[in-house]
């Protein structure tokens, strides 16, 4: 027993030893304060969130339009609801485009060249500028019927909902293990039978995931938006003119010299980032019942 | 081709029911319809990347063909005079995702180190969730919480300081120069750092867990410290993969353009190098002026600066995407 302490004594005299203790406890240290600082950011930014956007929030906030300037008072309800049906429909459009090619490439082209391509070309589309999708929007629609208009931005954000499906409802089918495919096809069940009742049935949880994961994504995009629906300070639901939207909304508010304008974005901002967190989480929790 | 053939003609023998074929028929043009529209959506998605760029291109032409390449290093942006550069503007986002790379990647190493070989097992999940949220806020959320919360303090707190120390030293007092409003290049790069920080984390944190377990015990058997399995064993092992997470996050802080908007302070001139002086980056110099740009050259040179932007971020991400694509091929042949 002594002997055993005695060496451990003399070990750790070791100069070499005692210097690689200490840069081991010194590195682990630092990653120690690196999750601190990443966590730090989430905790102020949602924390001041929480504070500034509880003040602007009143029923009038969902009541009332959008202030002119120096008016008082108002609210966000044209920007709530041009925002809830631009991304519902985006979505709408987005999602059946998304699984079918997310279908396609794990079912069809696992390894086909058209396949690869697309799969590739399809993740990059996935973390590309939002801003230069507004671009490519601006110039097929907006260019050329010379206004800006809710259908746009709806175009828009479905160009952004595409990649995510595609990449998820891949990622979820290919989770599912052959034999169960290869069970259906011993049935004689015809291919597309097989993807539709089978494999697409086992990965449903996996897919809405991606579709709510989509929904969060657009749910805060601005960027796309600046040149497509731009906004508009009346309530309308008409969607070939410009229509009001929460994010551009807030940019133009938090922008803006009036302390109510400024009040009302901080409102803006809690109601989309609980939203936004709100479609993370219940994304998380659907996937994990099926884990 | 011959496999349908010998499906419908095989049972048809064994068994001669007459309903048989018929079913046998449908689910056939069932199978090319549903492969065809698969396949098409499939096509789609790899059309609208080359939709994007012809319109861009198209877009683009007039000051193409105006300025040419020599639009990438020239400083003046007067829509006035109709003279375009993109200078200041590239020079703005190239160094805001600078800043944002140097501040995030030794963080989220330390971020990635600590959940994969540090954090208890029942923390793992919550601390991970947490971080993956990070990237999920909004980057408007960010934008105007880093104009009216952060940039105050900044500047109160980090610019002064710097400026009552360093104000008359020659270089250095350049570098901290400016209005103390704490809006400009630094700023905005503190921003995005924090914004691409959980997504180059989420992505060493899987690759550090590709790393077979068998690899870090042995060098845990050799008496090697945590420290020295995580510096050199696990990060030689997944350089591939930790590089292609550092491209994904220098893509994602290229493009980004709420954040960077509202905290760069829109300003066209590059009068220093000041790291506090109100600069601009191709993507507010978009959101600011695009919509209220006349048609012709401005509207051009704009859409210029936004293939630029679009051809510098797909290179970048290519280049990620191709080295992570190495590193699970690589991991294919090893397992």
């Amino acid at each position: 027993m002594s002997a055993i302490g005695l060496n451990r004594q003399t070990v750790d005299r070791l100069p070499m030893h005692r210097r690689r203790k200490v840069v081991n406890v010194i590195a682990l240290a630092l990653s120690l304060a690196a999750m601190a600082f990443g966590l730090f950011w989430l905790l102020w930014i949602l924390l001041e969130t929480v504070h500034l956007g509880l003040g602007g929030i009143a029923l009038s906030t969902f009541v009332n339009s959008t202030p002119a300037p120096n008016a008082d008072g108002g609210g966000l309800a044209n920007a709530i609801v041009g925002s809830a049906v631009m991304v519902l429909l985006a979505t709408g459009i987005g999602t059946p485009i998304g699984i079918l090619a997310g279908i396609y490439l794990a079912e069809y082209g696992r390894t086909t060249l058209l396949g690869n391509v697309t799969r590739f070309i399809n993740d990059i589309l996935l973390s590309a500028p939002s801003i230069v999708i507004g671009l490519f929007v601006y110039a097929i629609i907006v260019a050329r019927a010379k206004t800006f208009s809710g259908f746009a931005g709806v175009v828009a954000l479905a160009l952004i909902v595409v990649p995510v499906v595609v990449r998820t409802t891949e990622n979820m089918l290919q989770l599912i293990p052959n034999s169960l495919r290869e069970a259906a096809f011993a049935l004689g069940a015809p291919k597309w039978i097989v993807i539709r009742s089978v494999t697409l049935r086992a990965a449903v949880a996996g897919v809405v995931t991606g579709v709510l994961l989509a929904l969060a994504r657009i749910a805060g995009e601005t960027a796309p938006l600046l040149f497509t629906a731009l906004s508009n300070q009346f309530f309308s639901l008409d969607l070939s003119s410009p229509m009001a939207n929460l994010p551009v909304t807030i940019f133009k508010f938090a922008m803006s010299p009036f302390s109510n304008w400024q009040q009302l974005a901080w409102a803006g901002v809690f109601i989309t980032t609980l939203g936004v967190l709100a479609l993370n989480i219940l994304a998380r929790v659907l996937f994990r019942k099926k884990d | 081709m011959t496999a349908t053939m010998t499906t419908s003609t095989i049972p048809s023998d064994a068994m001669p029911s007459p309903q048989q074929v018929p079913r046998r028929q449908s689910g056939h043009i069932g199978d090319l319809v549903f492969a065809g529209v698969a396949r098409l959506a499939a096509v789609v998605t790899l059309v609208l990347l080359f939709a994007i760029i012809v319109s861009l291109v198209v877009g683009a032409w007039p000051s193409i063909r105006h300025f040419g390449l020599a639009f990438v290093w020239t400083p003046d942006w007067d829509p006035v005079q109709q003279k375009f550069g993109g200078l200041v503007m590239i020079y703005g986002t190239l160094m805001t995702s600078l800043i944002a790379l140097l501040i995030a990647v030794p963080v989220s190493f330390g971020i990635a180190l600590f959940l994969t070989e540090l954090s208890p097992r029942w923390l793992k999940r919550p601390l991970g969730t947490a971080i993956e949220l990070l990237a999920a806020v909004p980057s408007i959320v960010y934008g105007m919480w880093g104009l009216l919360i952060f940039a105050p303090i900044l500047a109160e707190f980090v610019q002064q300081p710097l400026q009552a120390v360093f104000g008359t030293t020659p270089i250095l007092g350049q570098l901290f120069s400016g209005a103390p409003v704490g809006i400009g290049i630094l700023s905005a790069g503190i921003i995005l750092a924090i914004m691409i920080i959980p997504f180059i984390a989420a992505v060493m944190r899987d690759v550090f867990e590709v790393t077979p377990a068998m690899l870090k015990e042995s060098a845990y058997g050799v008496g090697a410290t945590t420290w020295e399995v995580v510096w050199k064993v696990v990060l030689p092992y997944t350089k591939t993969g930790v590089i292609g997470g550092v491209m994904l996050g220098l893509g994602r802080a290229l493009g980004e353009t709420m954040a960077v908007t509202f905290v760069i302070g829109n300003f066209n001139q590059l009068n220093s190098l000041s790291l506090f002086e109100a600069a601009n980056s191709i993507t507010s110099a978009l959101a600011n002026e695009f919509a209220e740009a006349n048609p012709g050259l401005h509207e051009a040179s704009l859409i210029y600066l936004g293939l630029l932007l679009f051809f510098i971020t797909f290179v970048v991400l290519a280049f990620s995407k191709l080295l992570l694509l190495r590193l699970q091929r690589n991991e294919g042949k090893r397992t």
